[in-house]
């Protein structure tokens, strides 16, 4: 018989109970909950007069909503100013006020974007089943666990029952050998992956990354990766355990100690894929040719080498692809052969669940650097991904960088990633943001949204266009 | 929920593949800590020609004349065509929820993301896959005939067109009961209450760190 793969050793140890018509209740370990998508989840629980199952598996805390500006945020709820955004996260206290469920608050140093702050504070672990109302919730699969993103009645569903009906996912495996390039990082590998093989690629499969440049990668550059699975249309992307992995966990605060690390470390070294483990897909990538990646256009496969030509939707012979081409130059305002080197940035985002880690912050630092950012460029703002993640950056000094340079340094949440709070793109504004989501209207009505590695945003602030990073660098 | 056995009505298009969740029911709007009034914000940016804001009355916002829900003779629709990978992105409800608060009660595309497929059986909508060429057919009989209507049923699990054509789908046996019964999955997953027990106390033995931490 042939070996597991890390996705079947997940769910055969979640498995509840398999029904016949292929379906599966899976225990859910932790759900992780933000003021968004649990509203209505809580609500349902009210109306039916639930409970939820066992309280200690969840952790709330805000992040879409919360203002990012130091002046607006010192205020705590109360000084939202956006009435709706306001009323959001005032129903996420309340909730989980009602139902005893932990929060971490607007202004707790613990508070951040969810999926920073689970693997931070050790409420993801290895061997988890983690699920949270946010598609990102694949980043915690870097830890060597089963996450994924869930709609608002599954929230509900999870709340009440621990469980969720799922069916069983394929298997693909995403293999990158070699070595990354100095200066190309784990966001232009999984933005290479995706280029690779499309935003619908991974629909129906849960992805493992593996291979010499993902175990050489930091847990950081995991998370990066695992994150936008969900953009090559994978609902979970995972990372085998290894001493990396180990070495991240040990110590955060929710993370077991003494003998209960021993015995978790003896089941979390079983967490990787068997020898002769079969997939259903395998796909190869090189890590020397990676260079840095860049999108040009409204989908996140829309992506080109940082020395790229914007294609010419003449050149297409599929007419589905031939329009979205199109369609996409248009909304962009970009021409067919121009290079990825003439877009030239008006905002640039340093944030978001993909790219607000330390580790991504002092890359961005390392750039900017004694350098300016470019007098064309309106703002540059730098959002770290919790409190945690701020006060490491203050302590070594990166906002100080980034203030010298003219950067702006904000409070932790999700920022113009999505624009749902006050930070957002004009009309026709271009952004090098290091997010995941380059939709239409995604930071704000009309933006432009280019997405790039830390570094490679760092270095579009600098030069005031798109440039090799590692020309900078050198 | 809603059940869904058989539906008949007029079927409009949104033509292009890729179709997010951002484009179904931009951010601004998820604010609302409800479940409904997200229909006349569905397309939002598609469908209006100004920036659409939660609270904003849309009776008197300016209608894009190129849309096609808003031309005549969509009117009253109630099954989607659509493209390739529709309702990819966002995990977030709201998608399938300002769908259904329109008045679409079926979508009929050649594949779809997972989490917004999954999500579209919770709230009593029909996501049907049929293959591209079928689609495409489809489009094209829609675009020719004014006041196209299609025939959708759930438990013989066909597409039917005005000729009388049929077109069959597959559909997981569980998610059609569920559709069907417009049953609640929470109270059904309920049921199983004891095996959950079991497992619970299981893992809890084998796996105590994963219990009783956060708090
Ligand atoms: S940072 Fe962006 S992608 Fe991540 S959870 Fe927040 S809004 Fe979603």
């Amino acid at each position: 018989m042939a070996g597991k793969t890390l996705y079947d050793k997940l769910w055969l140890s979640h498995l509840v109970e398999a029904r016949e018509d292929g379906s599966a209740l899976i225990y859910i370990d932790r759900q992780l909950i933000h003021e968004v998508t649990s509203p209505q989840a809580f609500e349902g629980l009210r109306l039916a007069g639930r409970q939820p199952w066992r309280r200690d598996a969840n952790l709330a805390v805000p992040d879409h909503n919360v203002p990012t500006d130091s002046l607006e945020r010192s205020g705590g709820v109360a000084a939202i100013a956006d009435p709706v955004s306001r009323l959001q996260v005032q129903t996420l206290d309340e909730n989980c006020a009602d139902f005893d469920i932990v929060e971490f608050e607007i202004n707790d140093v613990r508070q951040g974007i969810v999926h920073v702050v689970g693997p931070e504070q050790g409420a993801t672990l290895p061997g988890m089943t983690v699920v949270c109302g946010d598609s990102h919730t694949s980043t915690h699969g870097a830890l060597g666990a089963l996450a994924h993103g869930i709609g608002t009645s599954e929230v509900e569903h999870a709340l009440a029952t621990q469980c969720l009906i799922q069916q069983k996912m394929k298997n693909m495996l995403v293999r990158i050998d070699g070595r990354l390039q100095t200066g190309v990082t784990a966001k232009d590998a999984v933005l290479a992956v995706i280029g690779e093989i499309g935003t619908a690629g991974g629909t129906g499969y849960a992805i493992e990354f593996g291979g010499e440049v993902v175990r050489n990668m930091s847990m950081e550059g995991r998370m990066t990766m695992c994150n936008m699975s969900i953009e090559a249309g994978a609902r979970a992307g995972m990372v085998a355990v290894d001493d990396t992995t180990l070495d991240y966990v040990r110590g955060r605060p929710y993370a077991p100690r003494d003998d209960l690390w021993e015995r978790a470390e003896v089941a979390w070294r079983e967490l990787h894929s068997d020898d002769d483990a079969q997939f259903d897909r395998v796909v190869v990538l090189r890590g020397e040719e990676i260079k840095p990646q860049v999108t040009w256009g409204t989908s996140p496969e829309m992506v080109l080498p940082v020395d790229g030509v914007l294609p010419d939707p003449a050149a297409e012979e599929n007419p589905t692809r031939r329009i979205a081409i199109e369609r996409a130059l248009q909304y962009m305002g970009l021409e067919a052969g121009s290079r990825i080197t003439d877009i030239r940035p008006d905002r640039i985002f340093i944030g978001s669940c993909t790219n607000s880690r330390i580790e991504d912050l002092r890359a961005a630092a390392e750039v900017v650097k004694g350098r300016k950012i470019a007098p064309g460029i309106k703002q540059a703002l730098v959002v770290p991904g919790s409190g945690e993640v701020k006060r490491q950056a203050e302590a070594e000094g990166l906002h100080t960088i980034f203030l010298e340079a003219g950067m702006e340094w904000r409070e932790p949440g999700c920022s113009m990633c999505l624009a749902m709070n006050a930070d957002k793109l004009g009309a026709g504004e271009h952004c090098a943001s290091t997010s995941n989501r380059n939709f239409e209207g995604r930071q704000g009505f009309g933006g432009r949204t280019h997405l790039v590695s830390p570094a490679m945003a760092a270095a579009a602030a600098v030069a005031g266009h798109f440039v090799d990073v590692r020309a900078m660098q050198e | 929920m809603k059940s869904f056995k058989v539906i008949e009505g007029i079927a409009a298009p949104m033509d292009r593949a890729n179709v997010d969740t951002d484009l179904i029911i931009p951010k601004q709007f998820l604010k609302s800590i409800k479940r409904s009034g997200f229909g006349p914000n569905l397309f939002d940016e598609l469908r209006y020609l100004d920036e659409g804001e939660p609270g904003k009355d849309c009776s008197d916002r300016p209608l894009n004349p190129e849309f096609p829900l808003n031309l005549a003779r969509y009117q009253g629709a109630s099954i989607l065509l659509a493209r390739e990978n529709f309702g990819c992105g966002s995990s977030r409800e709201h998608a399938p929820w300002a769908l259904e608060d329109y008045g679409f009660r079926c979508i009929i595309a050649p594949s779809y993301a997972d989490i917004f497929y999954n999500n579209c059986f919770k709230n009593g909508i029909l996501p049907v896959v049929l293959e591209r060429d079928i689609v495409d057919r489809l489009f094209r009989e829609m675009y020719d005939t004014e006041g196209y209507r299609l025939i959708v049923d759930l438990p013989g699990q066909f597409v039917a067109t005005p000729s009388g054509e049929q077109f069959h789908f597959e559909v997981d046996a569980f998610r059609k009961h569920c559709l069907l019964e417009g049953l609640d999955d929470i109270g059904l997953t309920l049921q199983s209450a004891p095996a959950i027990r079991d497992y619970e106390q299981r893992w809890r033995e084998q796996s105590p760190w994963l219990f009783d931490v956060i708090s």
